[in-house]
């Protein structure tokens, strides 16, 4: 299955790889689903069956509007409610680094799938090196539009941070796919080798998670 | 319509009623499949008569809003059919019908539970050949008889919108049906529950009971801006006990009217067998068991200003299913008018309710209306 390259007209890129990603009829867990964007496309273009968890009511409300499956709730807290092996796939689109405890995010989805799919914007791209090197200040760029004071991303990361987090939870990368310019720039498969260039290179990155490795406890 | 069911029903309580007479209505046709059927269920003082009016009292039916041409649960779509509970007045065996030996049950109607009306209401889908419904859909004790039918028959519907509801009496919910209970049977013309023989009715103590029960349907800012500190009638206070204030002229009003349609033994025992409801005890003290492999889509629907069955409530029995596996949406709308928003205008919820029973119509194959489901008229017209 190959994404398109450019996000085009059918909504966020980092969607439309997600899309590539999933196999058709897959049972799906969105975290920090939003107004259901994610989890429409999804259900349209891979007849999943898709289940959200929103923490504002408004996009809860929106989404069953839409006739979806989401519940409010805030993933630290509530994703213990899901039972073990309860989804084929659990995503969280750029979702991870807006929560408090990203460690204990990736524990409990690689308890309740044995997939995972994680997009986040890569503070190791170039420009971010290169915007706080010259400036000195605090980048903006188009995966980080928001000030530094308004940003709802407490926990912004590299390549190579979330990396070392995902090998201490227990899951392995599949897949990386890393965008830039809005574009699919590069894709490599497996954990090895990685970050390498894609650290310097991609904007945002997509990374398909296999449980895999040992977990460290209190991350 | 009726439904005599002559095998009777054996109670959880012990005993049995037999035959036990089922009144229903239907609204909308039922497809050749039978797959387009809407079970509705009706609150503590609601009956069979959500989508039209009642033929015999043409009095209008108490959810228009949502059920009706066109609407949300929309009768050219959909075969919405809601049955009289078990213990009511409205022509389904209950302490105001007579027993098999023509005397009329009164005190001596056995105590009945959210699980036997359950179990009369599929008696009624087996009789009319329907082994599963689209959607069973209730709010308030409504709300619980579809917990209860998830939990026992979870099979037959496709989805189950639980409406403002609790999978359990609250403490503070069994003390308010409690002094209403003590209201009607404090009542000299209550006469032990033979007020029929007797020829008199407990007409004070059932208003009583019923303008206790009618503020735990408001919520406090809902009465504040219909009625604030506004005299009826009068420019001053009289410093005296008629009713000064408005509000108290209304929940009069409210009493006086209930009086006129309910029965007052029919009160006593449908508000027990909602106390005696307990989901979690009846599954080893966790809910969750409850849904266990429930295969159904499931809605929960709360309100924020209501504090008969608070929003709390409704969001633990939401994260039950998440633990049980269901696929379970919540919905919590923003409001001031309290229980009763599900009755009155809340767009926000409508919409919500729109797109599951859309969704569920869809998942069941049953061709989109004409208009989509948009929610209208002009309301309930009598509260929960």
């Amino acid at each position: 299955m190959t994404p398109p390259d450019s996000a085009g007209a059918g909504g966020r890129l980092d969607h439309s790889v997600i899309l590539g990603l999933v196999p058709t009829g897959a049972k799906v867990l969105d975290i920090g689903c939003g107004g259901g964007e994610l989890l429409r496309r999804l259900r349209a273009e891979k007849q999943a069956r898709g289940q959200g968890l929103e923490l504002s009511q408004k996009g809860v409300n929106d989404c069953v509007g839409a006739g979806l499956s989401v519940i409010q709730g805030d993933a630290e807290r509530d994703l213990a409610l899901y039972p073990d092996d309860s989804f084929d796939w659990a995503i969280l689109s750029r979702t991870i680094q807006a929560t408090q405890r990203p460690g204990l995010i990736l524990r409990e989805i690689r308890r309740i799938a044995p997939r995972a799919i994680v997009s986040f914007p890569n503070f190791g791209h170039w420009r971010v090196r290169l915007s706080l090197l010259v400036k000195g200040e605090m980048p903006t760029t188009s995966a980080l539009p928001t000030a530094w004071h308004e940003t709802d991303n407490i926990h912004l990361c590299t390549l190579r941070d979330m990396l070392a987090l995902t090998a201490a939870t227990g899951l392995l990368v599949d897949e990386a796919i890393a965008l830039s310019a809005g574009r699919v720039q590069d894709r490599r498969r497996g954990h090895s080798g990685l970050p390498g260039a894609l650290n310097w290179r991609a904007e945002e990155l997509v990374l398909s998670l296999v449980r895999g490795g040992k977990t460290k406890e209190d991350i | 319509m009726q439904y005599i069911h002559s095998a009777g029903l054996s109670l959880e309580g012990g005993g049995t009623i037999a035959p036990v007479i089922i009144a229903f209505d239907m609204a909308g046709a039922l497809n050749h499949e039978r797959s387009n059927c809407v079970l509705v269920f009706h609150a503590l003082t609601g009956d069979q008569y959500v989508g039209r009016a009642n033929p015999a009292t043409g009095r209008p039916p108490w959810w228009s809003r949502v059920v009706g041409p066109g609407r949300i649960l929309d009768t050219t779509r959909f075969c919405v059919l809601c049955v009289n509970v078990l213990g009511g007045c409205m022509g389904s065996t209950g302490p105001s019908e007579r027993d098999a030996a023509g005397r009329v049950y009164g005190a001596g109607f056995p105590v009945i539970t959210i699980p036997d009306m359950v179990r009369a209401q599929m008696a009624v889908l087996d009789h009319l050949g329907i082994a599963r419904v689209m959607l069973a859909i209730g709010g308030s004790m409504g709300g619980m008889l579809a917990l209860q039918m998830a939990a026992d028959f979870p099979d037959r519907a496709g989805a189950f919108a639980l409406i403002a509801t609790a999978a359990r009496h609250s403490a503070q919910n069994i003390a308010f049906y409690e002094l209403g209970r003590q209201a009607i049977m404090s009542d000299p013309d209550w006469r032990g529950g033979a007020y029929a023989e007797a020829g008199t009715f407990p007409r004070r103590g059932l208003a009583l009971a019923r303008m206790a029960a009618h503020i735990t349907y408001l919520s406090d800012e809902a009465l504040h801006r219909k009625f604030g500190r506004a005299l009826q009638a009068r420019d001053a206070v009289s410093y005296g006990f008629e009713a000064d204030f408005e509000v108290e002229s209304y929940l009069r009003h409210q009493g006086e009217r209930f009086v006129d349609r309910f029965d007052a033994n029919s009160y006593l025992y449908i508000t027990r067998a909602m106390d005696y409801f307990d989901l979690a005890a009846a599954h080893h003290e966790v809910l969750a068991n409850a849904f266990r492999g429930a295969r159904a889509r499931f809605c929960v629907f709360s309100f924020s200003s209501d504090w008969h069955y608070p929003p709390a409530e409704s969001k633990a029995l939401a994260r039950a299913l998440v633990a049980a596996g269901a696929d379970v949406s919540y919905v919590e709308t923003d409001t001031d008018k309290g229980h009763d928003a599900f009755l009155l205008e809340e767009p926000e919820f409508e919409r919500a309710l729109a797109g599951f029973v859309n969704r569920t119509a869809a998942l069941a194959g049953i061709a989109a209306g004409i208009s989509g489901g948009i929610p209208g008229g002009s309301g309930a017209n009598d509260p929960a």
